[in-house]
């Protein structure tokens, strides 16, 4: 009963939530506004923009030595993640059935365990230095934290359902993602789309102003 | 709640714009931007990281545009901005940010922190948290002219000597002149040099150029405290003195925060585009040397540095200029490790050398480019920025350093090979 709820109307309501409330928030933000600027450009805002989209995925020197833990735990949660979500075979096979309707290769059974740990292990390092270091211990509010846990209780069921052989675990696992879909639009998770748009506006400007940001 | 403090939060709120709110939603509290600031890294108090000295705008950001943020607030568990929220960050914007905007270079999802602070600053002066010192600056800008209270009599008397000591003439209010240069105060009164510097090298150029009567000063008290109004009026003297005069371009001269407030910000306080261009002096002497309307001459082969103004280089997009020109008077040219976009401010920009409670923060983080000094081993510093210059002269004295800090342009002034057009 509560396993047809959480395979059926919760999926569809939650996935449905996340579309619509990413989507709300990022027309809130552009909603906000932006007035035109009225100095001469002296290079182009648009290949700035595009420059520092993709540019800030590379740390800095300045910051590479004091923040090094960080960064590599950033990289390997992150980069560990996006696998797991697209390439790991269950996900393969639920986002082509209820979704697109059409499948694409996983990566092996191997390399999504050793993909699970860079991920896991990223992921707590991240989150210990949050709680440890006195910058980001001042910075940090419930928010940061409940991400995090939610993150680490989907990852960690989604590793014990792997084995798919307790239906009650694949359903935890699912049930879990679901709340992550719907808490997702109204948090800072929300960093996965609009890292875009921060940098998009700050690489536009400094692209206006010929500095290669 | 005082109905000062209610303006300055209604001027906050008005700031909040898709870029900030863009920023605020892709914050997630990394904390990288730290290891950016120099008052963090000299301090290393958590206080000074840079994304959290724009809490304030942040909190009011949430409670107002936040799903959780405005339950919260009807719920009481977190309380609306508050005038002690201002009192007790007005040291973090204004003594420990000189908006020299290394953080936002550096923050991985790209928040320009940078200009937060500069946004929040609008809040804070309205509601009346600012440094007396920099509302005396404003107010000396507002009524003489500017921040230092130099007038045009002081002008005056600083261009005799000039013309004295050079034997030109220097031209004021001339109609139609291709270029109207600006001056900051501290140029007038400590650093008449660079005066003397720009007239003996366009005349060798034979540069068409005035001093507008009406408006010489370059700085903007406005753009440092963070009042628009402020700023617009600066601005606005600038340019219908240039205007007035039908000047083809405005001359920024070796001051940071005046390029970034008369080229960059300057058409968006007024809301209109020019009927002239600004150019910045260094832009301008590269100009005249790729023209070959100016020859250099006899390199010097003193080992030199150089110091990026952050509002010139790294804000105001003026990179290669000061690099070329310093190249061609200077055999021994050693740039610091970190340098170019990413070099570290003198400590004093963004107002805090006009705040003087700031002081001995300021100082502290000076260790930052004393420790740059002391890793390249060079004692000679040329710059473009008479405040940096002066912040610059002020920590080494005060670091009992043996280091020479020299203009650029009084540096090409001295290489100027006389007679070449």
């Amino acid at each position: 009963m509560i396993g047809e709820f959480i395979d059926g109307p919760l999926w569809y309501f939650s996935i449905t939530a996340f579309v619509i409330g990413v989507v709300w928030r990022i027309v809130a933000i552009v909603r906000a506004g932006l007035k035109p600027d009225l100095s001469i450009a002296r290079g182009s805002a648009g290949s700035g923009a595009v420059r520092a989209i993709f540019s800030r995925f590379v740390p800095e020197r300045t910051v590479t030595t004091r923040s090094r833990l960080q960064l590599i735990a950033g990289y390997m949660f992150h980069v560990g993640l996006l696998v797991l979500l697209f390439f790991a075979q269950p996900h393969v096979d639920f986002i082509a059935e209820r979704i697109t309707g059409f499948d694409w290769p996983a990566v092996p059974h191997w390399v999504f365990i050793v993909t699970a740990e860079f991920a896991f292990a990223g992921l707590i390092l991240l989150w210990l230095h949050r709680v440890l270091n006195p910058v980001t211990r001042l910075l940090s509010d419930l928010d940061d934290h409940i991400g995090s846990i939610l993150v680490f209780l989907v990852m960690l069921t989604g590793c014990l359902a792997l084995a798919q052989s307790h239906e009650s675990l694949r359903l935890l696992h699912l049930f879990l993602a679901e709340v992550f879909l719907i808490y997702f639009p109204f948090s800072k998770l929300m960093h996965a789309f609009t890292f875009v748009m921060s940098r998009g506006y700050t690489g536009a400007t400094m692209g206006r102003k010929g500095v290669n940001a | 709640m005082s109905e000062q403090f209610e303006q300055g939060v209604a001027a906050l709120r008005n700031q909040i714009d898709a870029r900030i709110s863009s920023y605020l939603s892709s914050c997630v509290h990394c904390g990288i931007c730290a290891e950016a600031c120099l008052f963090y890294t000299e301090t290393q108090d958590p206080r000074y990281t840079p994304i959290h000295k724009i809490e304030p705008l942040k909190k009011l950001w949430k409670t107002e545009n936040t799903f959780w943020g405005k339950m919260a607030k009807s719920m009481g568990l977190i309380e609306p901005l508050t005038e002690s929220d201002f009192a007790q960050w007005e040291e973090l914007i204004y003594d420990s940010c000189t908006l020299c905007g290394r953080c936002s270079m550096v923050c991985p999802v790209g928040n320009d922190i940078t200009y937060m602070i500069r946004k929040i600053r609008e809040g804070f002066s309205v509601a009346g948290y600012a440094p007396d010192g920099m509302k005396e600056a404003t107010k000396r800008a507002l009524n003489i002219g500017s921040p230092m209270g130099v007038t045009l009599k002081t002008l005056k008397a600083a261009l005799a000597h000039v013309e004295r000591d050079t034997g030109l003439s220097i031209p004021i209010d001339k109609a139609n002149a291709d270029y109207m240069t600006l001056f900051s105060s501290m140029e007038i009164v400590n650093f008449p040099e660079y005066i003397e510097s720009i007239a003996k090298i366009f005349d060798t150029a034979g540069v068409s150029w005035t001093i507008s009567s009406k408006a010489f000063e370059a700085t903007n008290s406005g753009i440092q405290i963070g009042n628009r109004d402020a700023a617009a009026e600066l601005v606005g003297r600038v340019v219908n003195a240039a205007e007035t005069l039908g000047v083809k371009y405005v001359v920024s001269p070796e001051c940071g925060h005046a390029y970034t407030a008369i080229r960059w910000e300057g058409p968006n306080l007024i809301g209109r585009a020019y009927d002239f261009e600004v150019i910045h002096i260094l832009e301008l002497l590269d100009k005249l040397k790729v023209e070959g309307r100016i020859k250099l001459s006899g390199k010097d082969d003193t080992p030199m540095t150089l110091h990026d103004p952050c509002q010139i280089v790294r804000r105001g997009g003026v990179v290669d200029p000061p690099r070329n020109l310093l190249n061609s008077v200077a055999d021994h040219f050693t740039e610091m490790q970190d340098h170019g976009v990413m070099n570290w401010c003198c400590g004093g920009g963004g107002g805090v050398s006009a705040n003087e409670r700031a002081e001995p923060l300021r100082l502290k983080a000076f260790d930052r480019k004393k420790h740059q000094l002391e890793e390249l081993g060079v004692n000679t510093m040329v710059t473009a920025c008479a405040n940096c210059r002066i912040i610059l002269e002020e920590g080494l004295e005060h670091n009992e350093m043996d280091t020479e800090v020299v203009s650029l342009t009084e540096l090409l002034a001295e290489h100027l090979q006389s007679g070449n057009t």
